[in-house]
């Protein structure tokens, strides 16, 4: 009988590779993920198609997204022996002018490429080393355009493939080094040597816990039960972030391939995928990944040919954040209501049906075939003493690059807004990130230089979380923030234990009071009150850390609710119950712009003469303060 | 309800007999714990129904052998089913942390001003349901607006009027080339 890796390598031999691998004609790629279609890629893809019809023999990829979601549509061009492009906001005009002038002819347009884009960096000099890179396995960035900034700084483990290769294409992953993990797994190590690398590692879990990997893989193996099962949480419920939709549309065979090693270790025959059903692409691309590797013989009742058996099933949440949460997301993939069950018995021991069951996110999940490949100490070498590797973080808000990076464990909050975030936009100042969304906590200026590992962003007051890193400028309510965060979780509480259920609630009446202006000098101790039991005393994650996007902005900005509370002052204007906008007449210019963003035609005024707001028809949407351009108007 | 603008209706015995092929699948993955194809039935019939009608939650719950009530209360649990038939288009506004960040509530509020209606409300004539999401994934193109399967991306509030003539135009040129 032939070892897992000869089958691996036979199933190597017939694989054509659509895109990884060398460039022998040229070849368009063009990015395809939720962030690219809602910046309208599918036109884009379009109109490149339509270009291309009878045009030699260029090749037409679809690959997923390299992290510059604010620049997509993005196309690459690769032509051999010649560095790649990579193109911004290429909308079908540009398409179209671009495969005329670049791919067909000989003219690359400079002005179009990334590397004319303000914010993203400097390009480092050719073949300049980049840190933790080491390993044709991750991600290189010593060439091209990925020389810039925003690439060079971050270390893609996780995100290795995305953007590479094309996520609906094994072949494509194969050509990387898919699966070869799994094979070395299968051929050369017992279940305990796999569990004992990825403990050596120092993974730790990334949906927001922290867990260390191997240890919770330890315990599946030890409990006692068959079958067992092993699921991929990939639920995520934070709202603004992206990461694990991310990971799963650009390399969704990264994700079978760690499950199917987990499986092994653990001595699983069955796993589960459970995704939101907000992510339709991801869902498709799964699918695909799933079907493609059973058709080869790496999934099914003789994976690679060494009679174990795995088999995976996609399961679709239904629009129940409380469902990220383990037990809860159990019971949902057993057909009940999505709610809690006090810990322990934890999944190891007791999960799905009762079976022990390894239940792991996304992120850590992609992490780990790189890690058998490479090594624990290769990876234990990345980041810092306790938090080892990297993070992959959702870059949104107020900041000029938002999309996807992966930063190795350790780095400052500044090198991620500034370096690679590009800083705060429209010359406003940076106010506080916000880490770990409903269960997180914000970090004000003072913070800018601490470093991000688990260790010191908790004790700043916040939280690792799953990712979502949210950058707030200085028009940026705090109360607001908060009384947003809880009417989120208490939208969610799915209402089984009282601490949660009543908690959330009572501390979002305070908090409407107080935007309404309507605080009380008493509220300030309430929220505390209320907060403190609520984490005290509730049944799971959420309402134990519901109150901390309320105490922790209450901490770093107590002027802002004092603002509130005494003054019945807004002092960004963002609580409309708290502010009027007026024009100031020395200062305005009569440009007519507030006039014609304005929704409900509340503003009057000759051209070149000062303008007036009439303040009983105005809605406070504040969508001419933002306009102005000479910041003439006024909040009051 | 004056309802001028109707979804096609799939209520056929073909549909139902394609509904009986989903189940006895789903049945089949997981023999022995029949109910926790519960789920991935009720996304089906909300796919293609756009909503759970009574109708088939009974039929639903007899071919799992669970009491209509416990599919009615697994239903009613997730925000996703909805239990009520929606409009022709459904306009979902992004509220999730980074779209917020950029604005997204004014945007939803000038939608809900426009339709006069209220987030999780539809149109008297059918047209439009109005809902808010949390987080569609998109969060570098915030603030984001989704109609149907179709994105906006980066929307502002001015742009709110456009959006509601151009799909209530689309919806007109569909029902006069029917009649
Ligand atoms: C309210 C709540 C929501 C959660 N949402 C998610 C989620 O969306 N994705 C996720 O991976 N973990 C989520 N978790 C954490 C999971 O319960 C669990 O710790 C995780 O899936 C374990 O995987 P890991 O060890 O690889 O991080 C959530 C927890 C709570 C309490
Ligand atoms: S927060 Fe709106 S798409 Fe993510």
């Amino acid at each position: 009988m032939s070892s897992a890796v000869e089958v691996l390598e036979k199933i190597k031999r017939d694989a054509s590779p659509i895109i990884a691998g060398e460039v022998k004609e040229p070849q368009v790629l063009v990015g395809i993920a939720t962030c690219a279609l809602a910046g309208g890629a599918q036109d884009t893809l379009d109109a490149v198609e339509s270009a291309m019809d009878g045009n030699g023999s260029a090749g037409l990829g679809k690959v997923g997204c390299v992290g510059c979601c604010n620049l997509e549509p993005l196309m690459e061009v690769r032509k051999p022996g010649e560095p790649t492009r990579m193109y911004v906001n290429v909308d079908p005009e540009r398409a179209a002018e671009i495969v005329r002038r670049d791919v067909m002819g000989n003219s690359p347009i400079e002005d179009w490429q990334m590397e004319a884009v303000e914010g993203i960096g400097a390009l480092a000099p050719e073949g300049a080393p980049a840190p933790g890179e080491d390993h044709d396995i991750v991600d290189r960035f010593t060439r091209d355009w990925r020389r810039l900034d925003f690439f060079r700084r971050q270390t893609r483990i996780c995100l290795r493939n995305v953007g590479r290769i094309d996520p609906e294409s094994i072949d494509d992953y194969l050509a990387v080094g898919g699966y070869s993990a799994l094979a070395k797994c299968l051929s050369e190590l017992s279940r305990q040597e796999v569990i004992d690398i990825v403990k050596e590692s120092g993974l730790r879990g990334r949906g927001g816990a922290g867990f260390p990997t191997g240890l919770k893989w330890q315990f599946t193996h030890d409990a006692p039960g068959d079958p067992k099962f092993v699921v991929c949480n990939a639920d995520e419920g934070d709202p603004g972030a992206f990461m694990d939709r991310s990971t799963l549309e650009g390399d969704p065979h990264s994700v079978v391939e760690a499950l199917a090693i987990c499986a092994y270790a653990v001595g699983a025959k069955r796993g589960f995928i459970y995704v939101r059903a907000e992510y339709p692409l991801a869902v498709e691309r799964l699918r695909i990944a799933i079907e493609q590797a059973t058709e080869r013989g790496i999934l099914g009742d003789d994976v690679l040919g060494t009679g174990h058996e795995f088999r995976l099933e996609i399961r679709l949440g239904a629009g129940a954040f409380v469902c990220g949460e383990e037990t809860a997301l159990l019971a949902s993939i057993e057909g009940k209501r999505g709610m809690p069950r006090p810990r322990p018995p934890f999944p190891a021991a007791s999960g799905l049906w009762g079976q022990p069951t390894n239940i792991n996110n996304v992120e850590t999940l992609a992490n780990v075939p790189a890690i058998i490949l490479l090594g624990a100490e290769w990876y234990s070498s990345i980041g810092t003493e306790k938090s080892k590797g990297t993070k992959v973080f959702a870059l949104a808000g107020n900041v000029v690059n938002t999309g996807l990076i992966e930063v190795p464990m350790g780095v400052t909050l500044r090198e991620v807004v500034y370096d690679i975030g590009g800083g705060i936009p429209g010359g406003k100042e940076f106010k506080a990130a916000q880490t770990g969304g409903p269960s997180g906590g914000c970090l004000p200026t003072k913070y800018l230089d601490t470093p991000i590992d688990y260790e010191s962003l908790k004790a700043a007051g916040a939280i690792m979380g799953s990712g979502g890193l949210i950058v707030m400028d200085d028009h940026t309510c705090m109360v607001d923030i908060a009384k947003f965060f809880l009417t989120f979780t208490q939208d969610e509480s799915c209402g089984k234990c009282t601490p949660c259920r009543e908690g959330t609630k009572r501390m979002l009446e305070v908090l409407e009071r107080i935007t309404e202006g309507k605080g009380e000098a008493l509220d300030l101790e309430r929220l505390k009150r209320l907060g403190a039991a609520a984490q005290r005393a509730s049944l799971c994650g959420l309402g134990q850390s519901a109150p901390n996007p309320v105490l922790s902005t209450m901490d770093q900005f107590p002027e802002e609710y004092e603002a509130h509370i005494h003054d019945d002052r807004c002092p960004t204007g963002v609580c409309s119950a708290l502010v009027s906008y007026v024009i100031v007449e020395e200062t305005c210019i009569g440009c007519g712009l507030c006039k014609r963003v304005c929704p409900v035609h509340c503003i009057a005024g000759e051209a070149r003469q000062p303008h007036e707001i009439d303040d009983a028809i105005c809605v406070r949407c504040g969508a001419c303060y933002e306009k102005c351009p000479v910041d003439a108007i006024a909040i009051k | 309800m004056t309802t001028r603008f109707k979804k096609e209706v799939l209520d056929t015995p073909a549909w139902w007999q394609d509904l009986d092929r989903f189940i006895e699948e789903e049945k089949a993955k997981n023999p022995g714990h029949v109910q926790s194809a519960l789920i991935p039935v009720l996304h089906y019939v909300q796919d293609r129904y756009g909503y759970i009608p009574e109708k088939a939650a009974n039929h639903v719950a007899q071919s799992l052998g669970v009491p209509t009530v416990y599919v009615w209360g697994v239903a009613s649990f997730y925000s996703y089913f909805s239990l009520t038939p929606k409009g022709v288009y459904t306009i979902r506004v992004c509220t999730g942390t980074a779209c917020y960040v950029q604005g997204s509530q004014a945007v939803l509020d000038e939608f809900a001003r426009r339709l006069e209606i209220k987030p999780g409300e539809s149109t008297e004539d059918g047209l439009f349901t109005l809902e808010e999401a949390r987080c569609l994934g998109a969060c570098g193109q915030a603030p984001v607006v989704m109609v149907n399967e179709r994105f906006h991306a980066k929307v502002q509030p001015e742009q709110v009027s456009d959006i509601v003539a151009d799909y209530t135009a689309e919806a007109h040129a569909t029902l006069s080339a029917e009649e």
